[in-house]
């Protein structure tokens, strides 16, 4: 019924299988509405935040869904800039990420702040010194420029292409896209930095905070550093998810193992740096404030050593070096292993620079403080996952995404059962 | 904070731990004079609202060795690294809701402007700073003893102590109508340091050798040659600050004779204690 909407060549599932899809994870949207809803009328009492933890699991997640929706930046920035062609053919599909990661994320902080309808202070009254200040203007800016990046794609729909306007429009878009692809570069790697910036400057969180550059705390390079590392890894995670929905091969294997080995080296180059600024933290920066590092692993029920050897060797070292050798990353499971863990390590990373560093005591009388989100904490956090997921199914059953699709699924129709 | 402005002052606190019998009267009277809200059920300590918080710290030896004090902890109003201002909370909110008053040294909350980020709680290392979880409710009739000095806070913004300010404020509307250039040093007491019955909270001009806080601390206006982000350091032996090695450079000054109370104070490595519990002030500069 829809089919005149299909891209042309493509094969998509009937209507009702799709409709039904979309509204069984449509299900899971309401239920984060409803929470998000309530928290809106209610107020931030329905979450099981506290004065301790002021910064909790919404946090975690509008870092963690902007350091794996790097991957758009991080992509344009080679494609565009740099002129690695081969990205063509995934750079539509980095994007939608891309967008809906930074969607997800502005919608999380318009949940997460106690007076929504204060949210434009944050550029009427701008503190110039705060990392946050930074974080909103380049993240505002930086989605809008997404969505221009994104807007050709649309525009490349069967019937909206018909109309002569919308496709000289999305013709020229293309042509000018290495301008917005730098804009995007320069506003990520400041957003991605002062997102990192917003805990190392916390000087009086001595697990935070980080000595610098000028006004820049290490954490501010780290983390754009993990974002361009890990981003792709996220790309490819749910290129691989798309194409085991599908099944489908959607994106060619030398595409894959490109963006795969640039991540790599990204990856072990970014996890060398970080284990020297742990190193120098634990050594230097927190024998300086009195504490030793066994202060920020004991005495509590969950935070232990484990937490650091996870993210640091586990999902950082170990995914760095799968990808960066060639026998192991053109092996489609050690592959996979190592995109999931790359993943998991910079969702941990981001997790421990929000939480962790909230349930640290500092004073030397006071006492580990835990916490365990609320339902509606929980359903809002899934809400941009289910959204997400929604977006993704639309654009590529609506919108030609993968540029090989047609080529690899008429070629080798074998394939498809894989 | 410029100190050769004969006008500024650096309004600061010094409070006698071996006084205090943590009575809680500082708490209560905080409440009051400022409004602020409290809940149905105030069990659950970690959302409930105190600006002025009372500890209780022991030295962990069992009995008969066991030594109990209690610590209470109004907001620090740190001055920030080398005292120029950019305090923990001041430096990180993005709306320029809380402010640093170069003129009194007092840390401010503009309510109206917090938009409830909390990005300044975590940044807090003291635990001073307050959300408002809830819309502020009394119960039928408290509502006519509140203070019309002090606006109450809206839902989903964040609070913390004032050093009373609006005393501040009627001190120097009664100074001026009197002619007078300043204030004296009885004219603004916090409501805290009124309400003590042991006297152990003393308040005042940390830049004015004539008030009692200023004789007590003997603040060293030079930076700690072991630290150059602190300044004020207290020149007395018994006087402290909290976690003063971050560099946050608190107004808030605790005073005791015993020594395991003054090394709680902060946090020391092994035997590192030892080595420097005897810096008091800047060394290089006497």
């Amino acid at each position: 019924m829809d089919s005149a909407l299909i891209p042309e060549g493509a094969k998509r599932c009937a209507f009702p299988k799709f409709a039904l899809g979309i509204a069984i994870v449509g299900a899971v949207v309401l239920w984060g509405v409803y929470a998000m809803g309530l928290i809106w009328w209610k107020g931030l009492n329905q979450t099981n935040m506290n004065d301790n933890y002021g910064f909790a699991l919404w946090i975690w997640a509008d870092l963690a869904v902007i350091a794996v929706g790097g991957g758009a930046f991080f992509t344009g920035l080679l494609k565009y800039i740099f002129k690695v062609d081969e990205l063509k053919n995934i750079i539509n599909f980095a994007v939608i990420i891309g967008f809906i990661c930074y969607s997800s994320a502005l919608l999380i902080l318009a949940i997460d702040i106690g007076q929504p309808l204060r949210g434009w202070f944050i550029f009427w009254h701008a503190n110039v010194h705060s990392m946050l200040t930074e974080v909103a203007f380049c993240l505002s800016c930086y989605f809008a420029v997404l969505t221009i990046e994104f807007i050709p794609n649309i525009l490349e729909n069967r019937q909206a292409n018909k109309v002569p306007f919308f496709h000289h429009l999305a013709h020229n878009m293309h042509g000018v896209m290495a301008v917005f692809a730098a804009t995007g570069a320069f506003l990520s790697f400041f957003h991605q930095g002062s997102l990192g910036g917003v805990a190392g400057v916390m000087y009086g969180r001595p697990f935070a905070v980080r000595e610098g550059l000028l006004i820049w705390p290490w954490t501010f390079f780290l983390f754009t550093w993990s974002a361009a590392a890990f981003g792709p890894c996220f790309t490819l995670l749910v290129t691989k998810i798309t194409e085991a929905v599908t099944g489908k091969k959607l994106v060619k294997d030398n595409v894959v193992h490109l963006l795969a080995k640039i991540s790599g080296w990204m990856i072990t180059t970014y996890i060398i740096a970080k284990i020297i600024d742990t190193i120098y933290w634990a050594t230097v920066t927190v024998p300086g404030l009195g504490l030793d590092i066994d202060h920020f692993y004991s005495n509590n029920a969950f935070y232990g050593y484990w937490i650091l050897f996870t993210e640091i060797i586990i999902c950082g070292v170990i995914p760095g070096l799968l990808l960066i050798m060639k026998s192991t990353r053109e092996n489609p499971t050690l592959r996979l292993l190592a995109i999931i863990l790359g993943v998991i390590g910079v969702c941990l990373n981001r997790w421990v620079m929000v939480l962790q560093i909230m349930a640290i005591p500092v004073m030397s009388f006071d006492t580990w403080a835990l916490y365990i989100p609320s339902w509606q904490e929980v359903a809002t956090t899934v809400l941009p996952v289910a959204y997400g997921i929604i977006l993704i199914a639309v654009t590529y059953r609506y919108l030609p995404v993968f540029p090989q699709e047609k080529e690899l699924n008429a070629v080798q129709p074998v394939t498809e059962t894989e | 904070m410029n100190k050769n402005d004969k006008k500024a002052h650096k309004f600061g606190m010094v409070i006698d731990l071996d006084k205090c019998t943590g009575c809680g009267s500082c708490m209560v009277s905080c409440m009051s004079e400022n409004n602020v809200p409290f809940k149905e059920d105030e069990s659950n300590k970690k959302d409930s609202i105190t600006w002025m918080r009372v500890y209780k710290l022991t030295n962990g030896k069992s009995f008969p060795e066991t030594e109990i004090v209690y610590l209470p902890r109004p907001c620090q109003h740190c001055g920030g690294k080398g005292d120029h201002g950019h305090s923990p909370c001041v430096s990180v909110c993005p709306a320029t809701a809380t402010d640093y008053g170069y003129d009194t040294g007092i840390v401010s909350q503009i309510y109206t402007r917090c938009f409830g980020c909390r990005y300044c709680m975590g940044a807090c290392p003291y635990h001073a700073r307050y959300f408002n979880w809830w819309d502020p409710k009394w119960p039928e009739g408290m509502e006519k003893y509140l203070s019309p000095d002090v606006s109450p806070r809206m839902r989903g913004v964040v609070e913390k102590c004032s050093f009373c300010y609006h005393r501040y404020q009627a001190a120097k509307d009664k100074a001026y109508y009197d002619g007078r250039e300043d204030i004296e040093e009885n004219e603004y007491q916090t409501a805290c340091t009124t309400a003590c019955p042991a006297g152990a909270i003393v308040f005042g001009d940390l830049y004015n050798p004539a008030h009692r806080v200023h004789e007590i601390v003997k603040p060293d206006p030079h930076p700690a040659s072991i630290n150059s982000t602190v300044v004020g350091k207290s020149r007395n032996p018994n006087v402290f600050r909290l976690l003063e090695r971050l560099g946050t450079n608190p107004k808030v000054y605790y005073l005791s004779e015993r020594e395991w109370v003054r090394k709680a104070g902060d946090n020391y490595l092994a035997g590192e204690w030892d080595k420097i519990k005897n810096h008091h002030g800047s060394e290089s500069h006497g």
